[in-house]
C-alpha cells in the first residue's frame, strides 16, 4: 500500500479540511443516516441475527487459525477445477503477476469490478505504466475514476459527490474514455445510470480481459463469490476470455455451508438489502460458459503481519460490508479520504496501520481517529472488537516514546476539529462504558506507561467522551 | 539449496503467525436453518412478496396458462427475439410470435446485445431473500444468455423448485457449476442512494411461479 496516498496529510490534518467542507459534510450525513436506519431494519427481520454473527465470528476465527492448512486445500481445488493459483507478498509481486498475464493475452485494455484488494495494490497505476488502460465498470468506480478522484467509501466510494457534481463529471470527461454522455444529460440519477449503461456497454462488448476481487473463496470447493448490485460484476466474469481475481488470502472459509452466514449477514449489513441483486460464484473454468483462462491472485501485503498480532488479528475476520463507516461518528464528519488508505472508517483506522505499519504519520495517526464509542463494534456482523484493537495500537504508538508522542499529540490536537462540535457525538456517550471497559486492564506493561507519565490522558473517562474532551484538548 | 517461494514465505509467516495463538473454538451454528412456517402456500406467498419488493414482475400460472403469459409479457415489452436456452421446454414459447435465437458458437457478446429478451427456468428459488438460482442446467443455458439481453423472463416452478431460506438452498446446489443468483434486476444506490433500477443487466425481470 503506497503510492496514491503517500504525501497524504496525517488524519487529523486532513479530517481538518473535511470538517470545513460544508457539502460534503452534507453529502457525508445523508449517505450515512440513509444507510445506517436501513440497515438496522433489515438485521431487525431476522430474530437470529445474534447467533448468525457469532457463528460468522467463529468461522473467520477458525480460518485464520488454520489459514496456511485452508489456502493449500483452497489452491488444490481450483488448479483442479482449470484455475491457475499466485501468490503475491506484496503489492509490487501482485501488481508485476497480473501486468504480465495481460500482456501475455496481447490486450491492451482490461475491465474491472470493484474490488478493494485491487485498489490497496493500485493495480490501475501499474497497469497504466505497463501501457494497459483499467476500466472501472462499477458506477462509484467511474464517478471516481472519471473524476480523477479517490474513493471515499467503501461501499458506496462516490459517496462525497453530489448528482450535480456527477452530471458535470459524465459530461467533461466520458467522451475522452469512449461513448459521450447523450446530449442533454441531466442530473436525473435514472438517467445518469443510463448514462454510464450506455457508455460501459461497448467496453463490456469487446473486453477480452476482466479483474475482479471476490467477497468469499471456499476452500473445500475452489468457488470464488463474488456480490453486488449492477451487473457489471457479472459482466466482468461473464463476457471476457480470461479472468484474474486478485483476493487477500483472509477471504478463504472451509465450507461451501459457511456461505449460509455471509450470504444472509453481508447483504443486510451492507446494502441493507435482504439480499443483493446479484452474486456469482464460480469454480475453475467451465466448459463453453464464460472465461476459459481463470488465474487466482492471493495476496499477503501485510496480512501475515496482522495476522501475527493477538489483538489485531481479529480485524482480518473483516467482510468489507461498510457497517461500520456508516454509524461512525467521525467518519460522519471527517469523511473517507481523510484517513488516508483505501479502507476508510473505523475498519480502516484498524487494518491500514496493521497492514502498512504505524511509522509514517497518517498510518501512526489513524488509531486516534475514534472517539472509541463503540457503534463500530456492535453493528459489525462478525463482532470485531474496533475500539480494543484501536486501544492496542494506541500503545503501539505511544509506547515509541519521542516520535511516538509527538504523533499521538498532533493527532490529539487535530482531532478537536472533528470532536468538537455539540450533537455530533451522540454515540459518543458511550465512551463511559466503552473505555471503561477497556482501558484499566488493557493497557499494560510499557505502553500504559507511557500514558500514565508523559500524557493528561491517563484514566480516560468515566464522564462522557465530549466533556473530557472540553476539559483535555490540548 | 533453492530460495523459498513466494508461496513458501507466506506460509511460513502464517504458521510463525499463529504458532502461540489458542486453538480456535468450534464453529456454532445456533441460528435457524429457515425463518419461514413450514407450509408451501405461506413459503409462495412469501417468494411472490420478496420478489415484488425488489421490483421483479412477479406472476403466477398453471401449465395451460403458461405459454398464453410468456406471450404476452415478451410482447408488452415489445420483445421481437428471444434466446432460447438448450433444454427450454418448447411448450413455454409455443403462443410467442417472437423470433427464437438458438444459443450457439456464432452467438457472441455484441449479437446477445442484438437479441430483446430470454426466457429461462431456473435451479431453486429463495423466499426469504426473493432470490432465483441459475446454475446453468437445462433450460438456462449459460451465464452470458441472462446477462446481456434486457428482459429476463424466469419460470420457477412450484412447489419443487421454491425454498424456504438461504441455509435451505446451499446443499441442493452445485458449487462445481457456475451460479447467479438473482434478486430483483440491477439496480444502483451510487448516485446520492436513490435506489435505480437497471444499470447493466437485464433492466427488466419477470418471473412465473407455476403451479404443477
Ligand atoms: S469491520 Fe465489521 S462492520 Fe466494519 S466493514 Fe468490516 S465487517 Fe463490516
Amino acid at each position: 500500500m503506497s503510492g496514491t496516498f503517500l504525501g497524504m496529510p496525517s488524519f487529523p490534518r486532513a479530517a481538518r479540511e473535511a470538517v470545513r467542507d460544508e457539502r460534503l459534510r452534507r453529502n457525508l450525513r445523508h449517505a450515512t443516516h440513509t444507510i445506517r436506519d436501513k440497515r438496522a431494519r433489515a438485521v431487525a427481520e431476522l430474530d437470529d441475527w445474534a447467533e448468525l454473527r457469532e457463528a460468522g465470528k467463529r468461522i473467520k476465527d477458525r480460518t485464520l487459525r488454520h489459514l496456511d492448512t485452508y489456502l493449500l486445500e483452497l489452491e488444490e481445488r481450483v488448479t483442479a477445477a482449470g484455475g491457475t493459483v499466485h501468490w503475491a507478498e506484496d503489492a509490487a509481486e501482485a501488481n508485476r503477476i497480473v501486468t504480465g498475464l495481460v500482456r501475455a493475452t496481447g490486450e491492451r485494455e482490461v475491465v474491472k469490478v470493484k474490488s478493494m484488494a485491487t485498489q490497496e495494490i493500485e493495480l490501475n497505476e501499474a497497469l497504466e505504466e505497463a501501457g494497459i488502460r483499467a476500466y472501472e465498470t462499477d458506477l462509484a468506480e467511474l464517478i471516481v475514476q472519471l473524476g480523477e478522484d479517490r474513493p471515499s467509501h467503501i461501499l458506496v466510494p462516490a459517496i462525497h459527490r453530489n448528482r450535480t457534481e456527477i452530471r458535470d463529471i459524465f459530461r467533461a470527461e466520458m467522451g475522452r474514455w469512449g461513448r459521450p454522455a447523450p446530449d442533454g444529460l441531466t442530473d436525473e440519477p435514472a438517467e445518469l445510470a443510463e448514462a454510464a449503461r450506455l457508455h460501459l456497454r461497448e467496453k463490456f462488448l469487446r473486453a477480452r480481459v476482466g479483474i475482479s476481487g471476490a467477497n468469499f473463496m471456499v476452500a473445500e470447493t475452489g468457488t470464488l463469490v463474488v456480490v453486488e448490485s449492477e451487473g457489471n460484476g457479472r459482466m466482468c466474469l461473464t463476457l471476457p476470455e480470461t479472468l484474474i481475481s486478485v483476493v487477500g488470502i483472509e477471504k478463504v472459509v472451509p465450507t461451501w455451508r459457511d456461505l449460509e452466514v455471509f450470504l444472509q449477514t453481508l447483504p443486510r449489513s451492507s446494502t441493507a438489502e435482504r439480499m443483493n441483486p446479484y452474486t456469482s460464484t464460480w469454480t475453475g473454468t467451465a466448459d463453453g460458459d464464460g472465461p476459459d483462462a481463470f488465474h487466482l491472485v492471493l495476496l499477503d501485503n501485510g496480512r501475515t503481519r496482522a495476522l501475527a498480532d493477538e489483538t489485531g488479528r481479529q480485524a482480518l475476520r473483516c467482510i468489507r460490508c461498510s457497517a461500520c463507516l456508516n454509524v461512525c461518528p467521525v467518519y460522519e464528519r471527517a469523511g473517507g479520504h481523510a484517513y488516508g488508505s483505501v479502507y476508510p472508517g473505523p475498519i480502516g483506522a484498524v487494518l491500514t496501520p496493521q497492514l502498512r505499519g504505524t511509522t509514517s504519520e497518517i498510518d501512526a495517526s489513524l488509531p486516534y481517529a475514534s472517539s472509541l464509542c463503540g457503534a463500530c463494534y456492535e453493528v459489525c456482523p462478525v463482532a470485531i472488537d474496533i475500539p480494543e484493537v484501536l486501544v492496542r495500537l494506541r500503545e503501539e504508538v505511544a509506547g515509541r516514546g519521542g516520535k511516538g508522542h509527538r504523533l499521538e499529540k498532533a493527532a490529539m490536537k487535530a482531532a478537536g476539529w472533528v470532536l468538537d462540535h455539540p450533537g455530533a457525538l451522540a454515540a459518543g456517550e458511550r465512551i463511559a462504558g466503552a473505555a471503561g471497559r477497556l482501558l484499566p486492564e488493557r493497557l499494560p506493561g510499557p505502553g500504559a506507561r507511557q500514558w500514565t507519565d508523559h500524557r493528561d490522558l491517563p484514566d480516560l473517562p468515566a464522564e462522557p467522551f465530549r466533556d473530557w474532551w472540553r476539559k483535555n484538548r490540548p | 539449496m533453492t530460495t523459498p517461494t513466494s508461496r513458501e514465505r507466506i506460509l511460513a509467516r502464517i504458521r510463525a503467525a499463529v504458532a502461540d495463538a489458542p486453538e480456535a473454538p468450534e464453529d456454532v451454528r445456533g441460528y435457524r436453518t429457515r425463518h419461514a412456517p413450514d407450509d408451501p402456500d405461506a413459503v409462495l406467498d412469501l417468494l411472490h412478496e420478496n420478489l415484488a419488493d425488489y421490483r421483479a414482475h412477479v406472476h403466477r400460472a398453471g401449465p395451460a396458462e403458461l405459454p398464453e403469459l410468456v406471450a404476452r409479457l415478451l410482447d408488452e415489452r415489445g420483445a421481437r427475439s428471444v434466446v432460447v436456452p438448450p433444454g427450454l421446454p418448447e411448450e413455454w414459447l409455443a403462443a410467442s410470435a417472437a423470433e427464437r435465437v438458438a444459443d450457439g458458437p456464432g452467438l457472441g457478446p455484441a449479437e446477445l446485445d442484438a437479441v430483446d429478451a430470454v426466457v429461462t427456468g431456473c435451479a431453486l428459488a429463495v423466499a426469504e431473500t426473493g432470490t432465483i438460482v441459475l446454475d446453468g442446467g437445462p433450460g438456462q443455458g449459460r451465464r452470458a444468455l441472462t446477462l446481456v439481453p434486457d428482459l429476463h423472463v424466469c419460470v420457477v416452478r412450484a412447489p419443487e423448485q421454491v425454498v424456504a431460506s438461504v441455509p435451505e438452498a446451499l446443499p441442493r446446489l452445485d458449487p462445481r457449476r457456475p451460479l447467479t443468483w438473482i434478486s430483483g434486476p440491477s439496480a444502483t444506490s451510487d448516485i446520492e442512494l436513490d435506489r435505480v433500477e437497471g444499470v447493466h443487466g437485464p433492466r427488466t425481470l419477470e418471473v412465473v411461479l407455476l403451479r404443477g
